[in-house]
């Protein structure tokens, strides 16, 4: 065993245990080793769990040695974002209000992809309440970008990308509510995929915005997205709002040609906000896939200027309805009073972080009588605009071709105020909307040495196709051959 | 009614919402048990313990349960609902909002037929019923905002309610009651709620105001809370009527607000104004999608309903030439009702099976409690035995009462009974002759009267013979006796 193990992709990593090259107990304790010497700096992790990932790895051990491996992600070293449940292990959602709450339950994903034999190594940094672009809004600490530690990794799955990045885990999950995937892989040079809502459960997934929380695979590359993905995806009858769809074999999927396929590039994507480097980068982007036989075809996305204000009322409505339970009484954080709603009112000036304050508010406000129609109302039948403007969209075009972000990561603090913020997920906040499925693969680099996010959108429950382009591109360009120098 | 004469000048305008418990085995979003009366906080779980992550999963049966409801009481099913979030912060509610129902409710427009003083009949119109999740409960000492801690049981939170409003459209307290009370028959008949309201499966609030006679505008409206029997559903009405008439007499005003029913003291009180004065933040539960009902599973709750109370009790004044009253105790419960039955089925006459429930299974069994009545120590067939003896005058009414009274306590039957006890009626003409004689020869003067013709003296030495053989004599047989024996001398 010469590589480095944890520079693998998950699919390296269980091609080199059936090749009997190396086990779970040797990656794992290399990602542990390489997390205790590197996290300090990055700042991925809010928790290791490495006497469960030891443990978990010697069974996948046994399990290798006698050729019953339970699948392919069996005794891979994985990361899941701290918004998920893990029975007995502490779930913080990057707030103090949860600081120290043990779950007894696990959610479906991380029951899932246990029974898939992957080995959790800790639960990763992410914006409070995932409520955040940068990862700079944890209650607990802000995450560093592998790629520049002066710089942001995104968010708000902003410690799963940066660990994924910097090899401090073979892939991570995140979350996506108007972005929290995709920005962050695309700061950090990974693969980030938002499912099709209902595509992988909510259950265990620590609410922010219901109707707009998709979990979703953070990896080193599409095979691995691939892969991750169909060890999540399908129904689960303890959440109402996952589809009982089949779910296709996305890594078989990858095969195919992208000869035919019909891209869409929307020109509202393509504004003065766009960092020129990026409209440059994706415009290649559409070179390399035309040159694989795609066509491309500019299409309108009329409804795009209001996708953040929607956004930003119906994601604060339903972030003030979901929070509304930490009031001290049941488990988190308890600030004593002088009566009941005194208490429940010094816990949550407490434990809550501004941001999460200012969503507060401002949900609590667009909900209020009187005030519910012009705003939520509205912004409900704006959203349904949004969709149509896909599905519209997605009548003559197979794919959508398009930015991640309109920049690439920022120096923390750079971004002080919350606007600035918001308008990084101006082109990803409409797919949330829409809850369509969503890839952002690296698209190129820009002078300054960062990883640009080249964004492909489909449609509901077209994940495959995404990924089958995705992977066609990831094929054709050089660009997963430069990793970040951490060490 | 003190009430009545005190609100004379005065129309009296009341609606009522009822939240029953549906009688499911599981909660309403999650599998936790709802028995009641478990140790607090062993029947929960993540989901009914609102922590973080969880998701609600509709129970159908719950469903079902309003859908059946809801065509007993004749509303529109609508084709789609849709469950609502409604917040208000109060620890017995873990999530700090309740899953409810507000635009979209399950059903609509429906009503129930109530009697009316003066032998009337009168539909009450039913605005909506909707679904929705219990809350737990505290558990301190006083008022929560002077006890120094308090415990939170969640055994109840999540437990599944049937909420019903009525329109503004009964009269008086007494039709609030009778409105209830056949709301709970409906609701008992149809097996989704165990109608038990001292335990709280049946809870009530209602809304009144008074006009003056002839007055086309509503008055001021007061919500009265905590009404958790038919009695002070009534009391805490006619309360109300006297307060507001009273005061509107005196030329003040009616303040908009919500009374609770205080019924160790009789009287309602203000509540505190931030109980009233919530903005419930209603929006869609994003967490559940829009529930389609469709037609086939409408249309199959339909055709499951069994016979409504009135339609029984109409039922039973043809078939069996019951009284009115008599019909209506009789299906006051739907077990009783299948009791009877039962017993005229068993061989029983309708009216000696009406009587004998009526008078002595009552006694002994609550009639609306539906599973009392099945375990009844009694069962029909054995009443319908017991009645037999009767008939064939193997017993006379007398003992039947003492047997039936030993049936309750031993679940035997009758024969079994009376046989081991020897309990038979005495009808042989001999012994009760010799009975005759010694009665006569103990007391003179008895038997002077009775020789002068003297009828007080006949029932008297008929009743002595009855004492003497312990009732065992069949009276008509001592009194052709006597006759005999008075024609001799
Ligand atoms: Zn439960």
């Amino acid at each position: 065993m010469t590589t480095d193990l944890t520079r693998l992709t998950m699919h390296a990593l269980a091609a080199a245990y059936r090749a009997g090259e190396a086990t779970p107990s040797q990656a794992t304790e290399a990602y542990l080793a390489r997390i205790a010497a590197l996290d300090t700096r990055v700042g991925g992790y809010l928790t290791v769990t490495a006497e469960a990932a030891r443990a978990a790895a010697r069974a996948a051990d046994a399990r290798l040695a006698a050729r019953r491996p339970l699948g392919p992600l069996d005794g891979v070293p994985l990361a899941l974002k701290d918004v998920f449940c893990t029975r007995g292990v502490t779930t913080t959602c990057g707030s103090r209000i949860l600081e120290g709450f043990v779950p007894p339950y696990d959610a479906t994903v991380a029951e899932r992809l246990a029974a898939a034999g992957a080995v959790m190594l800790g639960k990763t940094n992410m914006d409070e309440f995932a409520m955040g672009s940068s990862t700079e809004h944890s209650a607990f600490k802000p995450t560093r970008n592998p790629w520049d530690l002066s710089r942001v990794p995104g968010g708000s799955s902003g410690g799963s990308a940066a660990a994924v990045a910097g090899d401090l885990a073979a892939a991570a999950l995140g979350t996506d509510t108007g972005g929290s995937i995709r920005q962050p892989a695309a700061f950090c040079g990974t693969v980030g995929l938002k499912p099709t809502y209902g595509r992988v459960s909510r259950y265990g997934l620590i609410a922010f915005a219901s109707s707009l929380d998709h979990p979703g695979p953070i990896t080193k590359d599409v095979r691995d997205t691939a892969l991750l993905l169909g060890a999540i995806a399908g129904h689960d009858p303890r959440d109402a709002t996952s589809v009982p769809e089949p779910v296709p074999d996305y890594v078989a999927a990858l095969d195919g040609s992208v000869a035919g396929l019909r891209l869409g590039v929307p020109r509202e994507y393509f504004t003065e906000g766009l960092d020129p480097e990026i409209a440059r980068a994706v415009r290649e982007a559409l070179e390399v896939l035309r040159g694989l036989g795609a066509t491309t075809t500019e299409i309108s996305l009329p409804t795009t200027d209001y996708g953040l204000a929607v956004y930003y009322i119906i994601a604060p409505a339903e972030a003030s309805s979901n929070l509304a339970r930490y009031d001290g009484v049941k488990y988190g954080l308890r600030v004593p009073g002088r009566d009941l709603i005194d208490m429940s009112s010094a816990t949550r000036a407490a434990g809550f972080g501004a941001e999460v304050k200012r969503r507060i508010m401002l949900g609590t406000y667009v909900l209020s009588a009187g005030y519910y129609d012009a705003y939520y109302g509205r912004a409900q039948k704006v959203r349904t605009l949004v969709k149509r403007d896909f599905e519209q969209a997605f009548a003559a075009v197979d794919l959508i071709v398009a930015p991640t972000t309109p920049g690439v990561a920022f120096k923390h603090g750079e971004k002080e105020d919350p606007l600035a913020m918001y308008l990084n997920d101006v082109f990803t906040v409409p797919v949330d909307l829409a809850g369509i499925p969503a890839i952002s693969v690296r698209g190129g680099f820009s002078a300054t040495g960062l990883p640009i996010g080249l964004q492909l959108i489909a449609p509901a429950f077209e994940e495959a196709r995404l990924l089958r382009a995705a992977h066609a591109y990831e094929q054709a360009t050089p660009w997963l051959e430069r990793r970040p120098e951490l060490s | 009614m003190s009430a009545v004469a005190t609100a004379a000048g005065y129309e009296v305008v009341i609606g009522l919402e009822v939240h029953a418990q549906l009688s499911t085995r599981t909660k309403m979003f999650c599998g936790c048990s709802t028995t009641f009366g478990a140790p607090p906080n062993t029947q929960t779980c993540p989901v009914c313990q609102g922590m973080p992550g969880t998701l609600p999963v509709i129970n159908r049966r719950a469903i079902e349960f309003g859908t059946r409801t809801a065509l007993a009481f004749d509303c529109t099913v609508n084709a789609s609902c849709r469950f609502a979030r409604k917040h208000y912060y109060y620890p017995d509610m873990p999530k700090n909002f309740q899953i409810s129902q507000y635009e979209e409710p399950l059903a609509e427009h429906g009503g129930l037929e109530i009697d009316v003083a003066g032998g009337g009949v009168r539909r009450i119109g039913i605005q909506r019923l909707h679904l929705e999740e219990d809350v737990g409960k505290l558990v301190h000492e006083g008022t929560l905002e002077t006890a120094p801690s308090s415990l939170v049981d969640y055994n109840r939170a999540g437990v599944p309610l049937m909420e019903t409003v009525s329109q503004p459209e009964l009269s008086s307290p007494e039709e609030a009651a009778a409105y209830l009370r056949a709301f709970r028959a409906v609701l008992v008949y149809l097996g989704v709620c165990d109608g038990n309201m001292e335990e709280g499966s049946l809870r009530c609030d209602a809304n009144i105001s008074l006009r003056r006679r002839g007055a086309t505008e509503l008055g001021t409206k007061v919500e009265i809370k905590n009404l958790n029997s038919f009695r002070n559903v009534q009391r805490a009405l006619e309360f109300e009527v006297i307060r507001q008439a009273a005061a509107l007499d005196a030329g003040e005003r009616i303040v908009q607000e919500t009374r609770l029913w205080d019924a160790d003291r009789g009287y309602t009180r203000s509540m505190r104004s931030k109980e009233f004065a919530h903005d419930y933040r209603y929006f869609p539960e994003p967490d559940l999608v829009p529930l389609e009902l469709d037609l086939a599973f409408v249309e199959r709750a339909r055709a499951a309903l069994p016979e409504l109370p009135r339609a029984g009790r109409r039922r039973f004044v043809e078939q069996y030439a019951l009284r009115g009253a008599e019909a209506a105790t009789l299906t006051g419960s739907r077990a009783l009702a299948e009791y009877y039955e039962a017993t005229v089925g068993a061989g029983a006459g309708p009216r000696p099976a009406a009587n004998w429930i009526l008078s002595e299974l009552l006694r002994v069994v609550p009639g609306d409690d539906e599973q009392a009545v099945r375990d009844s120590p009694v069962s029909p067939a054995h009443l319908a035995g017991l009645i037999r003896l009767i008939d064939d005058g193997t017993i006379s009414g007398k003992i039947a009462k003492s047997v039936f009274d030993k049936m309750a306590a031993s679940r035997e039957d009758a024969a079994t009974i009376v046989g081991r006890e020897g309990l038979t009626q005495v009808a042989d003409s001999g012994a009760l002759a010799l009975v005759i004689d010694q009665v006569l020869a103990a007391d003179p003067k008895l038997l002077a009267d009775w020789k002068s013709g003297k009828t007080a003296a006949e029932n008297a030495i008929v009743g002595q013979v009855m004492k003497a053989t312990q009732g065992k004599a069949n009276p008509a047989l001592v009194r052709d006796l006597l006759k005999e024996k008075l024609s001799k001398t």
